[in-house]
Parts: structure tokens; C-alpha cells; sequence
């Protein structure tokens, strides 16, 4: 059952993901990768991570999603149009190849790495199977909650300095010039 | 239950199509978009392996990612939107003033 | 006290060359003949107690200068006998030259006459430091002093070409001397470990006498003596000497003929035991000498400029006086450099004369008649003349006629050789001739103006007659003529019932002093005691062959060989000259290749710049100019320039302003990363 799960999600996962890739219209990508965040979702549930997966949702999935969603309504983004003419050198099609070219090569680099790692056998750091007797301690929001405010607590006060910088930032870049 | 190595398997694929599409893509959302799916992807692998290990610390870390990458979302939409305002277009090539 | 004896003209060196801008030319004229007059003063105090006999020679040491190792060298200064004579000449002619300055560089501005004045004062103090040094080093700064004072006076005019050619021409000779100077001067420092005078020659003393060859001693002093050739205009480095009568007539007179040119004669006298050491370096002296007397003496027959006669008349001179040092007649080479330092400042003081009376003229062929206008000038140019022609009982017979007897029958140090006496001998007739042609051109005869209006560089009398030398000019000129008659008479030889008084003087110079030589060290008592009684030469271990009766009749006989010389020589002058000039053009003409010969100096400057100046030249312009400086050095430098640029434009190609080329780099660099951890 949940390896059925798991396929499931990991199918909607990747193809919705290369659909936000792939296709054109800006606001297609945006709903695809809410779906995409969805299967995550669900992915972190079979992990045995709920407080994550409910975490994703509200935040990715409710936030940052819908945030773009509003710059896309907001900017009208057409269509994408073709590449402009006077630009030439690295980018355009041969850009293009590049990039493509890339990321292939990184994807295989990281399938081959990830197999070598895994499937060479076990490790202590680096078990091939979750063990069952993990699920309950690695589920429990007050472990998650204990951790995060004693052992991370600087970093957590850190991070919300950070956001009240992000919002600064984002309300003075956006600022209409007079 | 699915290896872990599955659950890297995957990440690493997301991770590669996110990749592809910071490079391919003209649309700075979009491109945008892609890096939100690069995070996603570093994040399940975090998430992973901390079951893997009977810890809480994968979940702690995808928690600060996730909080960075909605400030980073932020702070980067606020400067498409002030390109727009600028030029008109959204495609990363019209911006090459820092070009030699 | 010694001190101030070079440092008086040096006070006023500096006087006049930082406040001599602003001084009138009376004071900055003045003060350069105080300083000088002063120095003479002084000389004659501090040399006094050296003039009667059991004097001691006095040394001062100023201050510790070079302190390194095994090599010591103090700046100390030596007061013996002949440096005695020697701060005499050069601060008694030296003031005389200085007076009469005064008057020949009257039409100077006020900052060009005091620079003239504050260089000859430099130069005084520099010639002092030369003679007085008690070491090779102390020498060594004078010798580089007077060479650089020598450039800046002789072009003195500097804004004309062919006297700031003639300063760097003088300068360069005199630095290839120099090179050979050191290298004797650092080898000397090798095989003795000292460089004070007494310690070498001292040293030297110690070890037998090199007769069989090329030993430490004759390289030094061979090495020694190139220098002397450079800074003494000998063969082959004479050739600035007539270029540099360029300068100012006066300069010509103090340094090119009474003063700097001996330096090389001086420096000799002063090393006289380690030279002894040396028999095979005596003989190439002797025979350079000679030769170089020769030649000197055929160039001046034929030059038409007045100065050019008398400049290659110093050379040959010169000549003379390395022949002396040659054979070992040490007392006589500084014998005739004394003389010689009278009657040839009086020759060109007084040729300066004529030259400021003809407002710049300084062609033969363009004088003439000057007798009637010049009076005082004349009769002084004819002492000189009759001086260095040799003539009987004036100063110049005394002290060539001694040295052309000691070439004839040998001293101590070498066995004397008639060849060279013959050569000597025919030089004298050379000198006895072109002296008075010089005479008779330009005193005698008809006027023979090119044009009476005054030109050139004398600024213009725009006088109708000539006007004789006043009197600024006219005393110097009248005081040396005296002084070319009496001086010899220090110096009349035994064989003319005299006691060869200057020889007994300065001998104590010439040895080793505190060294019992066998049979007692010979005192100046004693050696002059020996003198005073011509006999057989008995005494002491080694010395005076020249008393014997035969020796005395072979003297008189080689004095009145000269004599007849001197006269014959005013004959062909006379002859030539004064009676029938057109027989002088005919002989020309008929040797007019011998003449142009003559007249181009033997086509030596002309050969030394096909040999080594334009190769020189050639190869500093095509391989260290152009290959070397421009590929080489600049090139390279300019290459890394566009090494870096051209390294830079394809470098920044990389900033190609679109944000997915960067990404694609990072991600390029990450893959690359990753790569790598993955295969180690």
C-alpha cells in the first residue's frame, strides 16, 4: 500500500514539475507546481513526517504559491515571446543546448551518485530501510517543537530577523517611484 | 516501505528538472518557480534521510528552508516587479547592462 | 696645516659656486686669487723645513675612511720632498694663472665668470689632493677630480659643439687610463696588502727586482702606467689633449701644461721603488715616452693653430719626462716637469695674449708682425721659446739636457740606450723648429689679417691695432719669464761645476724611508756630500755611477751635441720662415703627402673611430639598443601588458551580462564539483 502511495505521489511529483518546466503559460506553472507541492505533501506524510507535510501546505503551498499567483495576475506575463534578436553569444539556442545539456549531466552525475551510495549496501549514517521503530519519535511535533527551541533556538530568532529583512526589502523594492 | 534510496532517487530528479528549468525557461517567474522546485526537492531529501536516521533534524531543517525560501520568494518577486515596471518584459535576457 | 693647503682653494671652489651668481667680478675674482695665494703661502711654510736638509717629511691623517677588513685606508695627507716641490708649482703657477684669469675672462658675464673661477678652484684643490695623498686611494680622488674638473673647463663654452665634444672626448680617454689604474691599483692591494706609498714601496724593497719577465710588480706598474698614459696624454691615449685646448687659454695653461698632465709623471716619481722593481715596465716607459715625443713633435711642425702647436708641444714634453722615469732618472723627469711647468704657462699665456689682442684669431696664417704691437708679449713668448728650445743656461737646457744624459749613459735602475738618446735628440731639433716657426708666424714678418674686424669669441674690441696684454695678464706673464730663466739653476749639473741640487733634494723621495739599505742608509747629507766632489763612484752600495771624470766629459760633450741642436733648430726656423716663406710652401708642396699626414694627426682619431668607437657604437645601437632594451626588456614588459589585456578581454567575455549564463555557470561548477568527489 504504500509503495503504491509512494509511486503515486512520485508520478504526480515529476510530472507535474515538468510540466511547470515544460509549458508556457506562466499561470498554468504556477497551479502545476501547487499540485506538485500536494504530492510532496503527501510523500512527507508517508515518511512519517506530518508536521512537515501540514507545514508545506500552509506555507508553500498557501503562501509563497499564492504570492506568485497575485505578481502573475498583477504583471498580465503573456505568453512567453521569442527570444529578442539582438542578443546573441551564450544565449538563444545554443544557450538553450547548453543549459539543457547541463542539467542532463547533473541529473545523471546525481542518479549515479545516489545509486553508488545506497545500493552499494548499508551504512550506519545512511540506512537503505526505515526502520520501523523510528516513525514514533520522528512524528511527534513536540519533539520537533523541544528540538527547535532549545538546540536551534538561535537559528529560529535568526530566521525571523530574517523574514522582517525579507518583508523591508520586498516592500521598498516594490515601491512605486514618484 | 520504499528504500530510502527511492526517496533520493526522486529528489535527485526533481532537483535536475528544477535545474533545467532555471535554465530554459524565459520568464523570470518562471524561473523563479523552478528554484521553489529545486528547494522542494532538498527538502524531501532532508526529510528522508532524517527518518532514515530515527532524528528530528531533517524536519527541522526543511522548516528554516522553507522559511528562507519564502523570504527569498519575497524579496525576489518584489524585484521582478520592479524590472516590469522598468522595462516591460519579464525574459532574464533583456536585463544585460552588466554585459562587457 | 697640511689640510689646508688643498682645502683653501675648495673654501673657495665653494664660495663661488653657490654665491658667485650674485658677486660682482672683482670679489669672485678676488676671492679665487686669495684662496690660492693663500695656498702658496702656506706651502712654503709647511715645505720650508724640508728645504735644508735633515728634514723630516710630515703626515696628517684628516679622517678614517675606508675600514674594511684587512684593508685600511685613512685620508691622510704626506708632506716628503717632492710633494713639496710639487704644491710649490701647482699653487705658485696656479696662483700666477689665476691673476691673470682676471684679466682674460673680463668679458664674461658675472655667473659665467665666477663658475670659470670656481671650477679652477676645485680643480687647485683636487690637483693638491692628488700630489699630497699618502695612498693609492687618496691619489686616486684627486686623479678622478682633476679628470672631472679637466671636462668642466674645457667645455667651459658648453653652447658650442666642438667644445663640449672635446670635454666628453677628454673625460672618456681619461677613464679608460683610469680602468687600467684601478685594476693596478687592486692588484697592488693583492700582492702587498697596503696601499699607503711607504708600505708598498717598502714592500716592494723586500723582493728582488722582476728582470727576467712579467712578475706581480711589472703587471701593477704596467697596469699603473696606463693610467699615466690617459691622464699624461702619451701614446695612444693623447688624443684629447689637443682637442681640449677648447677651453679657455688659461685652463690650457694650468691644466693641460703645468699641472694635471704631470699627474701621470708624479704619480710614477712618487711609486719610484716599486717602478725599479720593474725593469721591463721602465723600458715600455721609456720607449713610449720617446715615441711619443717623436710623434708629437712632427704633428706640431705642420698645425696652424697656435694653441694646437703648443698643446702637441706638451705632449711631446711629456714624452720627455716619461723617457726620464724610463731610464730610472727619477729626480730628472721632475726636474723638467718643474721647468717645463714655467716655460710652457708662460707660452700659453702668452699665446693667450695674442689671441685676446687679435680678438679671437687664432690662425697662424693670419698673424704676423705682432712684435711691434705686443712688446711685453713677445719677449716673453721668446723666453719661453728659448727655454723649451734648450738653449744654454735657461731653465729648459738644465732639465732636458739631464735626462738626455741619463738616456745616454744609464742609471741605477736601467742601462741607458742610444738609440733612445737619438731620438730624444732629434725631437729636440723638432721642438727648436716649430717653436720659432710658431715665433716667427706670429711675431715677425708682415700682418698677415684676415680680416682687422674684430669677430669671434673675444666679444669684439673694434680696435684698429692690436692692444698689448694689461697689466692683470702682462705680470704673470713677466713673472714666469723670470722664473724660466733662474729656475733651472737648481738643477746645474756637476759636470758644469754645479751641485744638482734638486737631485740631492728629492732622492730621499725616491727610496724607502727606515730601511737599512747596505752600508747605511744614504741620508740628503750624505748624498750630496758625495756629490760636491766629482770622483769615482765609491759610497755607498750601489750608487752614484754618475760622478765619474768620464762621465763628466761625456756630459759636456752630450751639452754642447744639444746646444748645437737648439741653434741648428733656430736656423731651419729662421730659415724657413722668416727669410724665404715661399721655399716653406714649395717643401710642402713638393711632401704634400707627408704634409697632410702630418697635418691629420697620423689619421689617428680617424682610426680609432673606425676601429673602436663606430663598432662600439654599432653595437649598441643594433644589439643592446634595439635587440636588447627595445625586444628584450620592453618588450617583455609590454608584453605582459597585452599579455594581461589580451587575458583580460577573453576573460571578460564571461560577463555577459544574462542571468542564465551565470546560473548555467553554477551549475556547471556544481556538477564539475560534484564530479570530482565522486571520482576520488
Amino acid at each position: 500500500m504504500d509503495t503504491f502511495a509512494f509511486y503515486v505521489f512520485a508520478a504526480i511529483a515529476v510530472i507535474a514539475s515538468l510540466l511547470v518546466v515544460g509549458q508556457r503559460n506562466p499561470m498554468y506553472s504556477v497551479m502545476l507546481l501547487i499540485t506538485s507541492f500536494g504530492a510532496l505533501a503527501g510523500l512527507y506524510v508517508l515518511l512519517d513526517a506530518p508536521f512537515t507535510a501540514v507545514t508545506q501546505i500552509i506555507i508553500y503551498a498557501g503562501a509563497i504559491m499564492v504570492l506568485f499567483l497575485f505578481v502573475v495576475m498583477l504583471l498580465n506575463v503573456p505568453r512567453e515571446e521569442p527570444l529578442p534578436r539582438a542578443i546573441a553569444g551564450m544565449i538563444g539556442p545554443s544557450g538553450m543546448r547548453i543549459g539543457a545539456v547541463l542539467s542532463l549531466l547533473l541529473g545523471v552525475e546525481m542518479l549515479w551518485a545516489i545509486s553508488h551510495l545506497t545500493l552499494g549496501g548499508q551504512s550506519d549514517l545512511l540506512p537503505n530501510d526505515f526502520r520501523p521503530e523510528y516513525a514514533e519519535p520522528v512524528s511527534s511535533v513536540a519533539n520537533i517543537g523541544r528540538a527547535l527551541f532549545t538546540e536551534h533556538a538561535f537559528a529560529f530568532e535568526v530566521t525571523s530577523v530574517l523574514i522582517l529583512v525579507a518583508m523591508v526589502g520586498a516592500v521598498v523594492l516594490a515601491r512605486k517611484e514618484h | 516501505m520504499v528504500p530510502l534510496s527511492h526517496y533520493l532517487l526522486l529528489s535527485g530528479l526533481l532537483f535536475s528538472i528544477g535545474t533545467a528549468g532555471v535554465f530554459l525557461r524565459r520568464n523570470l517567474i518562471t524561473v523563479l518557480l523552478s528554484i521553489e522546485i529545486m528547494l522542494n526537492a532538498v527538502n524531501l531529501t532532508f526529510v528522508a534521510v532524517g527518518r532514515a536516521q530515527g532524528t528530528v533534524d531533517g524536519q527541522i531543517i526543511t522548516f528554516f528552508v522553507m522559511t528562507v525560501a519564502a523570504a527569498e520568494a519575497a524579496v525576489g518577486l518584489a524585484i521582478v516587479i520592479a524590472l516590469f515596471r522598468h522595462r516591460e518584459t519579464l525574459s532574464p535576457d533583456a536585463f544585460t547592462s552588466l554585459k562587457w | 696645516m697640511l689640510l689646508l693647503i688643498p682645502l683653501l682653494p675648495f673654501a673657495g671652489f665653494v664660495v663661488n659656486a653657490f654665491l658667485g651668481r650674485r658677486l660682482p667680478k672683482s670679489v669672485s675674482g678676488g676671492i679665487a686669487c686669495l684662496v690660492m695665494i693663500g695656498a702658496f703661502l702656506v706651502s712654503v711654510v709647511s715645505a720650508w723645513p724640508l728645504l735644508g736638509h735633515g728634514g723630516h717629511p710630515i703626515e696628517q691623517v684628516v679622517f678614517d675612511w675606508l675600514s674594511s677588513g684587512a684593508l685600511r685606508v685613512p685620508f691622510a695627507l704626506r708632506l716628503d720632498q717632492l710633494s713639496s716641490l710639487m704644491i710649490l708649482v701647482v699653487t705658485g703657477i696656479g696662483s700666477l694663472i689665476h691673476i691673470y684669469s682676471v684679466g682674460y675672462m673680463h668679458e664674461e658675464t658675472d655667473s659665467e665668470y665666477a663658475r670659470y673661477f670656481s671650477y679652477l678652484n676645485l680643480f687647485a684643490s683636487f690637483m693638491l689632493v692628488l700630489v699630497l695623498g699618502a695612498s693609492f686611494p687618496v691619489m686616486f680622488v684627486g686623479w678622478e677630480g682633476v679628470g672631472l674638473c679637466s671636462y668642466l673647463l674645457i667645455g667651459f663654452y658648453y653652447a658650442k659643439q666642438s667644445a663640449a665634444d672635446a670635454g666628453k672626448k677628454a673625460f672618456v680617454v681619461n677613464r679608460i687610463g683610469d680602468f687600467g689604474f684601478i685594476l693596478g691599483m687592486l692588484l697592488i692591494f693583492v700582492t702587498f696588502e697596503t696601499l699607503d706609498f711607504q708600505g708598498v714601496a717598502a714592500a716592494a724593497a723586500l723582493r728582488a727586482p722582476e728582470t727576467l719577465g712579467m712578475g706581480v710588480m711589472t703587471i701593477a706598474t704596467l697596469l699603473l702606467f696606463v693610467g699615466a698614459t690617459g691622464k699624461s696624454a702619451q701614446l695612444p691615449l693623447h688624443v684629447w689633449l689637443p682637442d681640449a685646448m677648447e677651453g679657455p687659454t688659461p685652463v690650457s695653461a694650468l691644466i693641460h701644461a703645468a699641472t694635471m698632465v704631470t699627474a701621470g709623471v708624479y704619480m710614477i716619481g712618487r711609486n719610484a721603488v716599486l717602478f725599479s722593481h720593474a725593469p721591463m715596465t721602465l723600458e715600455i716607459v721609456a720607449g713610449i715616452g720617446v715615441a711619443t715625443a717623436l710623434m708629437a713633435g712632427t704633428i706640431g711642425l705642420v698645425q696652424n693653430d697656435i694653441k694646437r702647436v703648443l698643446a702637441y708641444s706638451t705632449v711631446s714634453q711629456l714624452g720627455y719626462m716619461f723617457l726620464a722615469m724610463g731610464v730610472g732618472a727619477y729626480a730628472a723627469g721632475i726636474f723638467h716637469l718643474y721647468t717645463h711647468a714655467f716655460f710652457k704657462a708662460l707660452l700659453f699665456l702668452g699665446s693667450g695674449a695674442v689671441i685676446h689682442a687679435l680678438a679671437g684669431e687664432q690662425d697662424l696664417r693670419n698673424m704676423g708682425g705682432l712684435k711691434k704691437y705686443l712688446p711685453v708679449t713677445y719677449w716673453t713668448f721668446l723666453i719661453g721659446a728659448l727655454a723649451i728650445a734648450g738653449v744654454p743656461f735657461l731653465s729648459g737646457f738644465f732639465s732636458k739636457d739631464e735626462i738626455l744624459f741619463k738616456t745616454f749613459v744609464g742609471t741605477e735602475h736601467s742601462h741607458g740606450s742610444k738609440l733612445l738618446w737619438v731620438i730624444g735628440a732629434m725631437t729636440s731639433l723638432l721642438t727648436a723648429i716649430y717653436m720659432f716657426r710658431l715665433v716667427f708666424l706670429t711675431f715677425h714678418g708682415e700682418r698677415r689679417a684676415a680680416a682687422v674686424s674684430s669677430h669671434d669669441a673675444h666679444g669684439g674690441h673694434g680696435h684698429g691695432a692690436p692692444h698689448d696684454a694689461p697689466p692683470s695678464m702682462a705680470i704673470p706673464l713677466v713673472v714666469l719669464a723670470i722664473g724660466s730663466v733662474v729656475a733651472g739653476f737648481v738643477g746645474v749639473p756637476h759636470a758644469l761645476g754645479g751641485h744638482n741640487l734638486i737631485e740631492g733634494f728629492l732622492e730621499p723621495s725616491f727610496e724607502v724611508h727606515r730601511t737599512a739599505e747596505a752600508a747605511g742608509a744614504p741620508t740628503a747629507e750624505a748624498v750630496s756630500e758625495a756629490r760636491a766632489v766629482p770622483l769615482t763612484g765609491q759610497g755607498e752600495a750601489g750608487e752614484a755611477t754618475h760622478a765619474a771624470p768620464a762621465d763628466v766629459a761625456t756630459e759636456r760633450m752630450l751639452m754642447a751635441v744639444s746646444t748645437g741642436i737648439a741653434v741648428a733648430g733656430i736656423g731651419v726656423a729662421m730659415f724657413f720662415w722668416l727669410r724665404r716663406p715661399a721655399a716653406a710652401a714649395a717643401l710642402e708642396r713638393q711632401f704634400s703627402g707627408v704634409h697632410r699626414l702630418l697635418q691629420n694627426k697620423y689619421y689617428l682619431d680617424e682610426i680609432y673611430n673606425a676601429v673602436i668607437v663606430q663598432p662600439i657604437k654599432q653595437l649598441s645601437t643594433g644589439a643592446l639598443w634595439k635587440s636588447m632594451d627595445v625586444g628584450l626588456i620592453d618588450g617583455t614588459v609590454n608584453g605582459v601588458g597585452a599579455g594581461v589585456q589580451g587575458f583580460s578581454t577573453s576573460l571578460r567575455r564571461l560577463q555577459t551580462g544574462s542571468v542564465r549564463t551565470y546560473a548555467a555557470s553554477l551549475f556547471l561548477g556544481a556538477a564539475l564539483i560534484l564530479g570530482w568527489y565522486l571520482w576520488s
